[in-house]
């Protein structure tokens, strides 16, 4: 009965996350060019320099900066389209919150948290990766339109966990029956849905980056830098990108560290280079090199991006690839 | 002036704007150059600066004090293997490596399954043992990936703590000459004279725990300089030597931890003592010898399995007697996964669970012998398989000579819920209506050559030599009873009887003793509590300058976020406002955004 009822509302919350999606897309195709895209686009080193200065994120308006549209003729007004705008953030945040439900229903049905197997796990990392960005783009309404991209890569996994990794509510394995289940699979999730933000975003910095490379050298765009005349410019997407996964950094090391607790209660040793162990040190590798990248101004930037974009690749082979090709003790993924 | 050039651009227009410091260094190592960007402003901050910014002179001076010859060549390569850029492809070839240990079986997690990689791949698989690919994780290459990432970590934040320790003590630098040059800066009139003024704002940048000093300069001026945030760099040495004691951790565990694996069978009569030779199978640090281990001993009096209807576990938990110290008398305890014993310094965990047949069997001469015999289960519905060896029987009692030609072997499948169909599987991993399905054999089991092979199976090389015959061609399956009815009762060809009695458990227990992992958990601590110091704790600097003007003074105040520090600007403009200043700044640099 309750797992039912989860089941429908995570049907519910994939139709909301595909309709604020295409809200989004009317935005980012139709909407107010971003000021700072439009400088950049004007006069990208000016720009560049402007926006360093500025230091503080998202949106840095110039002096010169008259605020009007001088846009060509469009289908659809910049007014107009911030509107659906507003409607697709709401109907995020509808989704949003008929996700959370179907998380709820689903610890009913199952009588624990909701993250005892792979399919309710990429449940919840997918619902902390939309929290978080719901908190940015209610504070931020100029990045709204970049609701694009989360909503996207939500939707996708979303519907791959849905089709190949369902499984039904039930009780745990005894070695799960442990609260370090709570806290490991939770700073697990909630890393690895920060990790997810910051990899989007990092991604269209490297976009923007190009763009803002082309356009200085005059070399006409194309898709998929074409997607840059919305975006903030590279400065600013570098930072925030930086600092997500400052965030997310922390609470992964949490997560291992717990896990190698657990692992010391459950299994009699703290590591035991498990697939499953192994390849979250790799991430957790990965990203810290992109920390360190970060902080060397001579690979700051495109290179250090890189092994964050890295840094995500391992995060979904350890997600897909260790759960459903190696097996190991953390063989609960409950599919196949 | 910097070491790469990377951010040193000191070029006409703006360049305090273009070459902002408020850019971080996250880890704040400073290495290639990582602080050159911060130095056009910070010249004017005060001079010392500089080597608080690097932890190492200029790269050309120390290439000019080094000269030639063998020491020069040793520092070159020093200062290479200690540059940020090595750490980076350290860390990668750290990540690459780890890689096959996961795709490749592993020796320490499944020797079997290496076995099996060695029959299915005979020419290339030991040319991999000998690079190691099946032991990774304690493979030299591996070791020499971590071993040169410490010390190029030792090195690289060694000289750090000097130059920390040296910053720690210094007071903040005198205020700028161009204040506003600073991109967060402001100017206002103050009401109260200079010394007044400065007074108050030295007050509220110590209540903000910002260190301060005033100084009074011979045109009247009187400047407040105040710096915060020096548990960043502390946060991040922390962590980095953290890390170098989670694997001095690690290797106190290797050194000094042993551990051992026990198939332990239910009952008073298979009491476990705490010695190698009562181990399956062990492993001992390289400094621990087998008397080391202390004596204690456990007995698994009962074992408890709950199943869902669906087959799945819902609670393994064992009843054990246990002695500390070898002693007699026992202490009960509840064994259970993620619960284990901890007993005299070493922890018992269980790990695994199976069923024992029993079968006895009656030879020629009407003896009859019992076995226990542990199967191993090879699905979750625990299906199991094992062998039942009797290498006494058919010894004729009045010689009491062993005829090894008539020693008698079963080969069995066990099954807790047997299919409708009979055979071919478990439906359900409760005992709702056993079965074993079971092969004879009679011959030489091959039991008294001493050679060890695994006892869960028949000797193979023995059944290949045709010592070791199989009975008749069909197994049989028989449920269990105490007596022998045509259900549980098999009667071979010769008239002799092995009969299914009934269904024993078995637990597997870990033993383990680990000293290095209080060290592992401490570091594991302050590198959590380093990093996020390192991560979250902004370094920045506020200086006041007041001139008097008149009975009130002129004042200019500017701030500099030497990392990234996006709300620089809002803690700056309070301090200003908690100074007297203005609440909103007329002109301070760029205006803000909406929102
Ligand atoms: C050294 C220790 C450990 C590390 C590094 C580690 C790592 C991870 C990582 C990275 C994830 C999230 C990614 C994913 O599921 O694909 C995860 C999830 C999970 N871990 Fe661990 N873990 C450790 C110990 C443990 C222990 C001891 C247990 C339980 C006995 C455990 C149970 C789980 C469960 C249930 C999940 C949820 C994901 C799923 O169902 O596949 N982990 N772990």
């Amino acid at each position: 009965m309750y797992s039912s009822i989860s089941d429908g509302l995570m049907v519910a919350a994939v139709l909301g996350y595909m309709l604020a999606m295409i809200g989004y897309a009317v935005e980012y195709a139709f909407g107010r060019q971003g000021v700072v895209a439009r400088i950049a686009a004007r006069k990208p080193r000016a720009s560049r320099v402007l926006v360093t200065a500025g230091g503080d994120e998202v949106v840095e308006t110039a002096a010169d900066d008259t605020g009007d549209d001088d846009e060509p003729h469009r289908p659809i007004d910049a007014g107009r389209a911030a509107f659906i705008g507003r409607i697709a953030l709401v109907v995020q945040t509808l989704a949003a919150a008929a996700h959370t439900a179907c998380l709820v229903f689903r610890a009913l049905a199952a009588h624990r948290v909701p993250w005892g197997n792979m399919y309710e796990y990429v449940l919840t990392a997918c619902l902390i990766a939309t929290v978080a960005w719901l908190v940015v783009a209610w504070r931020r309404p100029a990045v709204r339109h970049l609701g694009l991209f989360v909503s996207l890569v939500v939707a996708i996994l979303l519907c791959v966990d849905a089709a190949k990794l369902y499984a039904t509510a039930g009780p745990l394995v005894p070695a799960l029956n442990s609260y370090w289940l709570v806290i490991h699979v939770s700073a697990m999730t909630v890393a690895s849905g920060i990790f997810l933000v910051g990899f989007v975003t990092v991604a269209l910095y490297l976009i923007q980056e190009r763009r803002e490379a082309w356009l200085a050298a005059d070399r006409p765009l194309r898709f998929p830098l074409t997607l840059g005349d919305r975006l903030p410019a590279s400065e600013t997407l570098e930072r925030l990108g930086f600092r997500i996964h400052a965030l997310g950094f922390p609470i992964w090391t949490f997560g291992i560290m717990c896990g190698a607790i657990w692992a010391e209660h459950a299994w009699g040793r703290y590591w035991g280079w498990d697939p499953k162990e192994t390849w979250s040190f790799i991430a957790w590798v990965v990203y810290a090199a992109y920390l360190h990248a970060r902080a060397t101004p001579s690979i700051r930037g495109r290179w250090s991006s890189w092994i964050a974009m890295l840094g995500w690749a391992v995060m979904l082979v350890n997600l897909f690839g260790v759960n459903l090709v190696v097996s190991g003790l953390h063989s609960y993924a409950g599919v196949g | 002036m910097s070491e790469t050039g990377d951010r040193g651009r000191t070029d006409g227009d703006g360049p305090v704007l273009a070459d902002d410091p408020s850019t971080d260094d996250t880890t704040d190592r400073a290495t290639d150059g990582a602080a050159a960007g911060a130095r056009p402003v910070l010249e004017e901050a005060g001079r010392e600066d500089e080597n608080a910014l690097s932890s190492r002179p200029d790269a050309a001076a120390a290439r000019r004090v080094a000269g030639n010859g063998v020491l020069a060549t040793g520092r070159r390569w020093w200062r290479q293997l200690t540059s940020m850029r090595t750490a980076l492809l350290l860390l990668f070839l750290l990540a690459v490596a780890a890689a096959p240990g996961s795709l490749l079986p592993q020796r320490n997690l499944n020797a079997d399954k290496v076995d099996t990689y060695f029959t299915q791949h005979p020419t290339l698989a030991p040319a991999m043992d000998k690079a190691g690919l099946f032991d990774v994780y304690s493979s030299p290459w591996f070791a020499a990936i971590y071993l040169l990432l410490f010390v190029s970590l030792i090195g690289c934040l060694t000289p750090r703590i000097r130059v920390h320790l040296r910053a720690l003590r210094r007071t903040p630098p005198d205020a700028p000459r161009a204040l506003r040059r600073l991109r967060v800066h402001t100017e206002y009139a103050s009401g109260s004279g200079a010394a007044d003024a400065a007074e108050v704002a030295r007050k509220a940048l110590r209540g903000r725990r910002f260190r301060t000093v005033t100084r009074r300069h011979d045109d009247g001026t009187v400047t407040v300089s105040a710096e915060k945030g020096f548990l960043r760099e502390t946060g991040n040495l922390l962590f980095h030597f953290s890390l170098v004691a989670l694997l001095v951790g690690v290797a106190v565990g290797a050194g000094y931890g042993w551990h051992g694996g026990r198939l332990l069978m239910a009952g008073k009569d298979n009491a476990f003592c705490n010695n190698l030779q009562q181990y399956d199978e062990y492993s001992l640090g390289s400094r621990v010898s087998g008397g080391d281990l202390p004596p204690f001993c456990v007995t698994l009096d009962r074992f408890h399995a709950k199943f869902q209807d669906n087959g799945q576990p819902l609670a393994y938990s064992a009843d054990v007697t246990y002695s500390p110290d070898g002693g007699s008398g026992g202490k009960r305890y509840k064994l259970e996964v993620n619960h284990p014993l901890r007993v005299d310094g070493a922890s018992v965990y269980l790990v695994g669970n199976g069923y024992s047949p029993v079968f006895r069997y009656t030879d020629r001469y009407g003896q009859t012998q019992t076995v226990v015999s542990p199967f191993i289960p090879s699905d979750s519905n625990f299906t199991s398989d094992g062998v039942a060896i009797f290498p006494d029987a058919n010894i004729d009692p009045k010689t009491g000579k062993r005829n090894v030609d008539l020693q008698m072997a079963f080969q069995g499948v066990f099954f807790p819920t047997v299919s409708k169909q009979g055979g071919h599987g478990s439906t359900f991993p409760g005992l709702r209506d056993p079965a074993v399905l079971l092969f004879a054999y009679r011959g030489n089991t091959g039991t008294d050559a001493g050679v060890p092979h695994s006892v869960y199976s028949l000797d193979q090389s023995q059944i290949q030599n045709k010592q070791l015959r199989q009975i008749g061609k069909n197994p049989k399956l028989l449920r269990p009873s105490t007596k022998c009815t045509a259900q549980s009762c098999w009667k071979l060809d010769d008239g002799t009887t092995v009969q299914f009695v009934g269904v024993q458990r078995w637990a597997t227990i870990q033993v383990r003793h680990d000293p290095g992992e209080r060290i592992v958990l401490v570091a594991g601590v302050a590198l959590l509590l380093g990093l996020m110091g390192s991560l979250t704790i902004r370094r920045r600097r506020i200086w006041f300058r007041f001139t008097p003007d008149g009975s009130g003074s002129t004042v200019s105040a500017g701030g500099l976020a030497r990392t990234e520090y996006a709300g620089f600007r809002a803690e700056f403009d309070r301090i200003v406002d908690a100074a007297g200043g203005p609440a909103r700044p007329p002109d301070s640099g760029t205006p803000r955004g909406k929102d």
